[in-house]
């Protein structure tokens, strides 16, 4: 299985502070890969670096089955590219609809002239109704986003992430403020969703990450210090010292 | 279709064409006459700034991008029309006059005739360079576009490419004014130094209509612009472009993680935008009768920011309806017409304390009314902003406070 | 000429054949009487070289005071007479002598080498004036002959003179060039009034440049140096070519030989097409109603077969060579000088720019809020400086307390703006931008009611008036200096606030992380408050300043505001080195640029803009940015 996204040998200093430390990793595509690391590890710099918004000093990010460089591309060109990115705090444009929030998201041409041209059609009508049925927002359509409740813009956002097609997505703490039933549907979600697609979840929660049933990446100190299943990174020494903490 | 989507188009396509049927049923060349032709003028002229501000609206109110510049694109406009206002109205002075001689001019005796009236001013009789299509009118009605446009491409082009964004941008925008004012200020850079072009309210080949007619003309010009440009805008904000540059407004980073070109956005609204404005100056100083680079100055284009604030930013009759009513009361104001205000113990001479009232109200209706005028005509349609407790509705500067939010 | 001063020579080298002055005057009595320039000098001559007296007469005979009484001459002095030969008082008419301008030119040229003989040092000095105003070749051999000068400051100024004159007068070419090489680092305008007229060039053109030519520079026609045309009307001028009628000519002819409705058989109706009118011309040439003109082939073989190049009037190249050597080295030591001078006044431009612009960049720092109504405070100092002279007579006592005057108004006006805009206003940076240039059209306003348009005076006491001059042209006015002087000591102060206040530990705890400031107990509202102030007050002293030099009006503030912005932008917001760098910048960037094109200061801001926004494309964080993690999200 050849690797559909691949950072090699980053690295990448604040003011001295390195914040991402010879950095390798790797993730095929149609894989649930869960990351995780204690605050400061490194996790957001490194989706930062993998989605074009921080340039690394040095290392390698190289993309899908023709191995192109991402280190040129503009966030935009690599989202275009299939990257979709989830963030912590829901991100929705609030100032609009439900729909609006949708149809931007839509896998279609993203210059400015085909956007003006853009009309909507009854594919994409039904494309956003259904995305909005798999988040259950298919009764907010007209709301805007402004008005929902947290929990409802993070699947918002989670509906724009799957609206975009990406083949890979990044999920930055999903479950944050989810209740208890929430949390589990969005671990079916993620689940069912890396049959097909490449997903990383960044998870601060344990019991989450157990529940999604997947390899698991350690960051520490902007590097990796361990990978395998859950338990098999739980039983290393070197992680209970710095992850728990003892 | 998208005007079903907003009533409002409707209506302010109705006003407008109350209002244009109006002026001209008043008019000195068409009607009783009520209004003097200078009248019909300031009205023209402020048509036109509603033309501006609205593009304004476009670059600021929508797209969160405060341009302090966009009324060097207006200028730029009336420049380019001015050319040929001037160039060809000398030339027919001047063939006037060659013409009593004996033998018929050289087109070469015809240019230098020309050139020496034009330039006498600023001791040269040569032609510039960028004067070498003023003689050709449909060239010149490209270039109202085209230069301003091009300018818009290049400078937004640097600018954006290297994410100067927020109050830096605004700064530069200034700057780039700036230096366009000081441009045209130099007696050798062509264009009459600050002399300025004049004489431009006379029409080439339309010297035996009365100004009457030809102001009420520029009127209805200025009318059908403004209703076009405000189809056009709308059409615009109302689909999927229109939602892409407000999520830009509000959170452009997020907008970059889907996929969109920011950058891309931005410099089609500031050159579609400035374009606009050309269009906009373009019919304002035939009406005006003369441009000089004071057009220019920096403050002018905070002026227009004002207007749209005014009125309210991110709804386009917002932006008109600011730009006429600050633009009216202020030649009403400055013109001396106001009535003196008697406090007992001081007189207030509005001639004097206009733009410190102008300053004032603008500095309450940042801080309490955000909406601006616009939120009298939301408290008629009955449309309130969503409580958010006090957040805006996004993480960008140019983001919509929660008050300035509709419903 | 040459002759004249051989006699000159003589007459000075053997005064025992001097005549008496008497019999001089007797024997050239009518010449006298009426003299003309051109016959006159011989005259004069003699008179110089009768001995005993002959000084009087001269210079009585310049100043108009010589008549004839009958037929002695006789000098008028007031109301009173005396003969010019034996000096005994003379009653009766006195026919009054009125040499003309020229004949007194030589009179006076004469009298020179009896003042630089003269006892009295003040008409030795004189006359070196004189001669160094106008000098003719007669002065040369009248400082060489005469006695050594006991004045030691007079004795170099006649040395220089001799040395000068030479250079001018001399036969002999060696002693020209010795002249020329022993100014060897001198720049002075004589010198170079001097030598600037030996580079003098005439233009010539004909088949072949003279042999003994000294050539400037050769000229091909066509180019630069010597367009097409003007090559031609040389070649006519010379009479080597047949003058060509301008296209003006042409027109005059055609118009003067209009017959029925045609001229030369073309209808007058296309006479607008510039090759008809060819056609006319021609016609009428071969009917020999006008004068037939050079064809374009012969002017180009005409042009061609001559030869064309500037000449020096001075025959002797090593002459010229070695005056434009010299010239060029002056020229080299004169821009030394003026880059100096100009570093100066861009180094006061540079403090200027940043007392305007570090009130803008700590508030820009600490709140990302852009202060438009900065430049109106920067007014308000400066008319409050202007108010507090009204009170104060004395002007140093007055600047002293306008000074902390200023900062405490403009500091109160800070925390008033900021209490009652700017906190209600926070993270909205445009907003906050234009509800402060609300502010600022209103203050503007305002001071135009209370002090009307017109410009009021803030003068500076007089131990700032003057300047301070370092060399030949490198000077620099003294409030320039004090201007500087007060950007070193905020720059102090700011950094002694910084980094040693308790103030300034708060202030850059808020600027690098505001909410972890704030959860460690400081209270960012009120840093926010005191940032604003401060900024606000620097800005009121910065006014002052500007004031001494500039006029105080109320659009004082927005002359400054923009380059205030450019600096702070260009310089960055990390730190006050950032705002120093900026101002130096800029300031140093529109004094360069005002030197590539000293006519146009329009030109330079122009293009310094145009800098600036390019400079933006490679540092848009300015110069010294804000780093970390903070300042990149």
């Amino acid at each position: 299985m050849t690797a559909l996204l691949e950072v090699s040998g980053v690295s990448k200093s604040f003011d001295g502070f390195k914040a991402i430390n010879n950095l390798s990793f790797s993730i095929g595509e149609a894989e649930l890969r869960a990351v995780i690391g204690p605050n400061g590890a490194g996790k957001t710099t490194f989706m930062d670096i993998v989605t074009g918004k921080t340039r690394p000093d040095e290392g390698e990010v190289r993309w899908g089955e023709k191995s192109q460089s991402l280190l040129k591309m503009s966030e935009a060109r690599i989202a275009q590219a299939g990257i979709g990115r989830k963030f912590q705090r829901p991100t929705v444009f609030e100032d609009q609809t439900v729909t609006e929030n949708l149809i931007m998201a839509l896998k279609a041409p993203r210059g400015p002239f085909a956007v003006m041209r853009w009309k909507p059609t009854r594919d994409t009508d039904e494309r956003v109704s259904d995305l909005a049925r798999q988040v259950g927002l298919a009764d907010q359509l007209d709301r805007r986003a402004g008005e929902l409740s947290h929990g409802q813009k993070q699947w918002l956002e989670i509906g724009m992430l799957l609206a975009q097609e990406p083949r890979l997505l990044l999920v930055d703490e999903p479950a944050a403020g989810m209740t208890l039933a929430e949390r589990e549907q969005t671990t079916a979600l993620l689940r069912r969703l890396a049959e097909t697609h490449a997903v990383v979840v960044v998870e601060h929660d344990m019991e989450f990450v157990r529940r999604l049933n997947c390899k698991v990446t350690v960051l520490h100190q902007g590097s990796v210090l361990a990978e395998g299943s859950l338990d098999h990174v739980s039983a290393n020494p070197d992680v209970i010292k710095v992850y728990l903490g003892r | 279709m998208f005007i079903r989507k907003d009533p409002s188009i409707l209506v302010f396509l109705a006003i407008l064409a109350l209002f244009t049927i109006g002026a001209t049923l008043m008019s000195e060349a068409y009607g009783s006459g009520a209004l003097p032709t200078s009248m019909i003028k300031v009205l023209g002229k402020t048509l036109c700034l509603a033309l501006a501000a609205l593009a304004m609206d476009l670059v600021w109110g929508y797209a969160g991008i405060l341009s302090l510049g966009h009324m060097a694109f207006f200028a730029l406009g009336g420049y380019m029309i001015g050319m040929w206002l001037m160039y060809a109205r000398t030339g027919e002075i001047v063939s006037a006059t060659l013409s009593r001689a004996a033998i018929p001019p050289t087109p070469a005796e015809l240019q230098d005739g020309i050139a020496s009236q034009i330039f006498g001013v600023v001791g040269s009789s040569d032609l510039p360079l960028a004067w070498t299509f003023a003689g050709s009118l449909p060239i010149q009605l490209i270039l109202i576009v085209a230069v301003p446009g091009l300018l818009a491409l290049v400078f937004g082009w640097l600018a954006f490419r290297s994410r100067v964004n927020g109050v830096y941008l605004s700064i530069l925008t200034q700057a780039m004014t700036l230096a366009l004012a000081l441009y045209l200020f130099q007696n050798d850079s062509g264009f009459r130094g600050n002399n300025g072009l004049s004489g431009l309210q006379n029409i080439p080949g339309l010297t035996d209509v009365p100004q009457a007619d030809i102001s009420i003309w520029f009127l209805w010009a200025s009318a059908g612009a403004l209703a076009l440009a405000y189809v056009l805008a709308a059409w615009l904000v109302s689909g999927k472009f229109g939602s892409v540059i407000r999520a830009i407004r509000d959170d452009e980073s997020r907008v970059r993680f889907l996929g969109y070109s920011v950058e891309g956005y931005k410099l089609t609204i500031f050159t579609l935008t400035a374009m606009l404005c050309a269009i906009a100056g373009a019919l304002y100083y035939p009406q005006a009768g003369i441009i000089n680079p004071a057009e220019l100055a920096p403050i002018a284009s905070i002026y227009l920011a004002v207007w749209v604030a005014i009125g309210g930013r991110g709804r386009l009759y917002g932006a008109v309806i600011g730009a006429v009513v600050v633009s009216l009361l202020s030649s009403w104001f400055t013109g001396g017409r106001a009535p003196d205000l008697s406090l007992g113990f001081y007189t207030i001479d509005w001639v004097d304390w206009w733009q410190v009232l102008l300053g004032l109200s603008f500095v309450l209706v940042t801080l309490f009314a955000p909406r601006g005028l616009s939120s009298l005509i939301d408290l008629a349609a009955r449309l309130r902003h969503p409580s958010r407790r006090g957040r805006d509705l996004g993480p960008d500067v140019g983001a919509l406070r929660e008050r300035e939010a509709k419903a | 000429m040459r002759a004249f001063l051989l006699t000159i020579l003589l007459l000075i080298a053997q005064p025992l054949w001097a005549q008496d002055l008497g019999a001089v005057l007797d024997a050239n009595r009518d010449q006298i009487a009426k003299p003309s320039r051109q016959t006159i000098g011989p005259v004069i001559t003699e008179i110089a070289a009768a001995g005993e007296g002959a000084d009087r007469v001269l210079a009585a005979w310049a100043d108009r005071r010589l008549g004839l009484a009958g037929d002695r001459f006789v000098i008028v002095e007031g109301d009173s007479a005396t003969d010019a030969v034996t000096g005994e008082s003379v009653t009766g008419d006195v026919d009054g002598l009125r040499p003309n301008s020229g004949v007194r030119g030589l009179i006076a040229a004469a009298l020179v080498q009896f003042q630089l003989t003269d006892p009295d040092p003040v008409r030795r000095r004189a006359a070196l004036t004189a001669i160094a105003r106008q000098s003719d070749e007669s002065h040369l051999a009248a400082l060489r002959e005469a006695p050594a000068e006991s004045d030691p400051i007079l004795a170099a100024r006649r040395d220089r003179l001799e040395r000068l004159l030479t250079i001018q007068y001399d036969t002999d070419t060696d002693a020209r060039l010795a002249a020329i090489d022993s100014f060897d680092g001198d720049a002075g305008t004589d010198l170079q009034a001097v030598l600037n007229p030996l580079l003098a060039t005439t233009r010539f053109a004909g088949p072949e440049l003279p042999a003994d030519a000294n050539v400037a520079r050769a000229l091909t026609p066509d180019s630069e140096n010597l367009p097409r045309a003007e090559a031609y009307r040389l070649l006519v001028d010379a009479g080597l070519a047949e003058p060509r009628p301008t296209d003006a000519d042409i027109k005059a002819a055609l118009t003067a030989n209009i017959a029925g409705d045609a001229v030369g058989g073309v209808p007058v109706a296309d006479l607008g097409d510039p090759d008809r009118r060819d056609d006319a011309y021609t016609a009428l040439a071969e009917a020999g109603t006008v004068p037939t003109a050079a064809t374009a082939d012969e002017v180009d073989s005409a042009l061609e077969a001559n030869a064309f190049a500037d000449l020096f009037t001075e025959p002797s190249s090593e002459i010229t060579d070695a005056a434009r050597a010299s010239l060029r080295g002056m020229q080299t030591r004169e821009g030394i000088m003026q880059a100096l001078d100009l570093s100066l006044d861009a180094l006061s431009l540079a403090s200027i720019y940043f007392l305007a612009a570090i009130g803008l960049a700590i508030t820009f720092g600490v709140m990302r809020v852009i202060n438009m109504a900065h430049g109106e405070f920067i007014m308000m100092g400066a008319y409050t400086g202007y108010v507090t002279q009204t009170m104060i007579a004395d002007r140093t006592l007055s600047l002293i307390v306008a000074l902390p005057l200023a900062f405490a108004i403009t500091f109160g006006a800070g925390v008033l703006l900021y209490q009652l805009v700017i906190r209600h206003l926070v993270k909205r940076p445009l907003e906050t931008l234009l509800a402060t240039f609300g502010v600022s059209i209103a203050l503007q306003q305002l001071a135009k009611n209370i002090f009307g348009t017109q410009a009021r005076p803030l003068t500076a006491p007089a131990w700032l008036e003057g300047s301070i001059t370092f060399a030949d042209g490198v000077s620099i006015s003294t409030i320039r200096v004090a201007i500087f002087v007060l950007a070193l000591l905020f720059l102090g102060l700011f950094l002694f606030l910084m980094n040693r206040t308790r103030l300034g530990l708060q202030v850059r705890a808020v600027t690098q992380n505001p909410g972890m400031a704030a959860s460690m107990g400081i209270n960012p509202d009120r840093i926010a408050m005191m940032t604003f102030g401060l900024g606000s007050g620097i800005a009121g002293i910065a006014g002052v300043a500007i004031g001494l030099f500039a006029k105080v009006t109320s659009e004082l503030g927005s002359d400054y505001i923009v380059q205030s912005f450019m600096t702070v932008v260009v310089g960055g917001v990390g730190n006050i080195w950032g705002t120093l760098a900026g101002a130096a910048l800029i300031g140093g960037l529109q004094k360069g640029i005002e030197v590539l094109n000293p006519s146009n200061t329009l030109a330079a801001q122009t293009y310094m803009i145009l800098f600036i926004i390019i400079f933006i494309q490679f540092r848009p964080r300015g110069i010294m940015p804000q780093r970390g993690r903070m300042a990149e999200a």
